[in-house]
């Protein structure tokens, strides 16, 4: 039987203690097979940004274990050593706001990821040329990111998020603010990365018109994953 | 990649700006110590332009500059006959208020025996003094020209000749006449006030009183030996040339030494303070963009060399503004303005060490910048 490429097992957050204390996650389990978009939907303050966090190693949990890859990241405590590092090699994020980085051109940001991995200037442009051209936005390799539409600036950011091939990929509402055809194509997209780069996607949403684009919908409530 | 370059190219208008206001602020302390340096050049030059090796003034004064020193003009003789002395001048300093085109005009007057120490050394224009009266030399700071002529007390001097440079330590210019007319500008009475002298059996008493003795020694003659020589009279005091420019520097323009340093101090304390808060409100525009590279796994080194680039690079291109307006403006100072390579050289490293120190306010900020604010969760 194959193994999940994330896996988050009894993990627990909570912020402050005694009386002010606030319970973000309670008791979580989630498994995520390779291939697999999962969306994460629930209300405000159910725990789905604070779920994405852990999974993307921001926020150290208060108790529980988390396995990326095979690699038992945190047990009752941070097991890896550089955390900064295993993000930039190990995990994609997507953002809802594309996050770009506004005094790079489109192929700099996406580039900037690689060259932060250590290779060449030139190796990284090759490949965020090659994936500009994937997600067809090639086109604007120049362009400064204040000059794109929602639509061009989310798949640069999804380049950026696959220029190291992450196997991890966590997206926060990436198509909050895109109409319905922009974000049934991002969706599209992401499966697409996720089948051809055997990548596991979770992605935080409100959008009900995209549910139907996951494999599976977990929905949480109070910390809590509904059944 | 260099991130400092680029974002500084993406907000180069703003950068400019910030660079540019913080350019006529070095600037200002550029001027503060070209200033100074002036000062101590200008106060030099005067005591250098007799070419002298042994000043001799009033006994118990550090004259003619620092102090009140009048001694008997046939001192001169007394001293040429030294031996080791080669030559010797008898001088006279004194600031008078002139008329120049019925305006007042400040002079510092040097009198001086034609062919003998104590005159200009150089001429850049016109001829030096040949005429016993009513002739002078004058420096071209005090916009006087060959033929202008001059009203001093009850006379009227001719300009013959010119000098650069010669600035006395107050900032007046300096003009030489003879000793002779500098003498009567000194001591001669007006037509009213010596009749009111003569009315009351005053005698006027002598006019031929000089403020010091500059003298030139033979080669291998000792100044130490000349001038206790010439201390063994009671009523004179010899100072060597060394001895006159440590007065000049360690006593006359002391205060304004330090005057000019401790503003010169404030002057660079603010330029820290304003880096750092330049420093620090760009980092703060920047707290997403940093959040992002923390996110998608950006070192510490890469965040700190982004910010700490940014305040080098303000501090490089504003001093060297501020240097590039300085040496443009500096002769437009109604005083004598003095850019030393040493101290651009010392300022730079001092600009560069206060650069590193404000941009720490902004690094501590941008490290404590949480990841998950790239999220916005």
């Amino acid at each position: 039987m194959p193994k999940p490429l994330v896996s988050v097992r009894n993990v627990s957050k909570h912020f402050g203690e005694g009386e002010a204390r606030v319970d973000a996650l309670v008791d979580v389990s989630l498994d995520v097979m390779a291939g697999e978009v999962v969306g994460l939907k629930g209300p405000s303050g159910s725990g789905k940004t604070t779920l994405l966090n852990v999974i993307g190693c921001i926020l150290e949990p208060s108790a529980g274990q988390l396995v990326l890859n095979d690699e038992v990241v945190f047990d009752r405590k941070w097991l890896t050593r550089d955390l900064r590092r295993m993000r930039l090699e190990r995990i994609g994020f997507i953002f809802q706001a594309h996050n770009l980085l506004p005094f790079l051109s489109v192929v700099e940001n996406v580039a900037l990821v690689l060259r932060l991995a250590g290779q060449s200037e030139q190796a990284a442009t090759a490949r965020a040329d090659e994936l500009l051209t994937y997600l067809e936005v090639s086109h604007r390799r120049k362009a400064m990111p204040a000059q794109l539409s929602g639509g061009e600036a989310q798949r640069v950011a999804i380049a950026r998020a696959l220029a190291n091939q992450p196997r991890v990929i966590l997206a926060d509402e990436p198509t909050a603010a895109l109409d319905s055809e922009r974000a049934r194509i991002v969706m599209d997209l992401l499966r697409r990365v996720a089948v051809e780069n055997e990548a596991s996607i979770i992605t935080v949403t409100h959008d009900e018109k995209i549910f139907s684009r996951f494999d599976r919908l977990v929905s949480l409530r109070d910390g809590r994953i509904d059944a | 990649m260099n991130l400092a370059l680029r974002d500084i190219r993406h907000n180069l208008g703003r950068f400019l700006l910030t660079c540019l206001g913080l350019s006529l602020l070095l600037g200002v302390v550029m001027s503060m110590i070209g200033i100074y340096r002036g000062l101590v050049a200008d106060a030099l030059g005067i005591a250098r332009a007799p070419a002298a090796q042994i000043w001799v003034v009033e006994a118990k004064s550090r004259g003619p500059f620092a102090e009140a020193s009048r001694i008997p003009g046939d001192t001169r003789e007394a001293i040429a006959r030294i031996a080791g002395v080669a030559d010797s001048g008898s001088v006279t300093y004194q600031s008078v208020e002139a008329s120049f085109r019925d305006r007042p005009l400040r002079l510092y007057v040097i009198g001086f025996e034609p062919g003998r120490p104590g005159g200009p050394r150089l001429l850049t224009e016109g001829r030096p003094i040949t005429q016993a009266r009513f002739e002078m030399i004058a420096d071209a700071r005090g916009g006087l020209s060959i033929g202008d002529v001059v009203t001093m007390g009850r006379s009227r001097f001719h300009v013959v000749g010119t000098t650069t440079g010669q600035v006395a330590s107050g900032g007046d210019p300096v003009v030489y006449v003879t000793l002779k007319d500098s003498q009567r500008l000194q001591f001669d009475l007006t037509p009213s006030a010596q009749r009111r002298e003569q009315a009351r059996g005053a005698s006027g008493g002598s006019s031929d009183i000089v403020n010091a003795v500059v003298a030139t020694l033979i080669p291998n003659a000792s100044t130490g030996l000349v001038a206790d020589t010439i201390r063994r009279w009671k009523h004179l005091n010899a100072l060597s040339q060394e001895e006159q420019e440590t007065i000049l520097t360690r006593s006359v323009v002391e205060m304004a030494r330090r005057q000019i340093g401790l503003f010169t101090s404030l002057l660079l304390a603010v330029s820290a303070v304003i880096i750092a808060l330049i420093i620090y409100t760009l980092t703060i525009d920047k707290l997403r963009e940093i959040a992002t590279l923390k996110l998608i796994g950006a070192p510490d080194r890469v965040i700190i060399g982004l910010i700490v680039q940014q305040a080098l690079a303000m501090g490089v291109i504003g001093f060297g503004f501020g240097l590039a307006l300085i040496l443009t403006i500096k002769d437009r100072f109604p005083r004598r303005v003095v850019i030393e390579p040493s101290d651009v050289g010392v300022l730079a490293l001092v600009i560069l060490a206060v650069c590193i120190l404000a941009s720490g306010l902004g690094v501590r900020l941008a490290l404590k910048v949480d990841p998950a604010k790239a999220l916005g969760g």
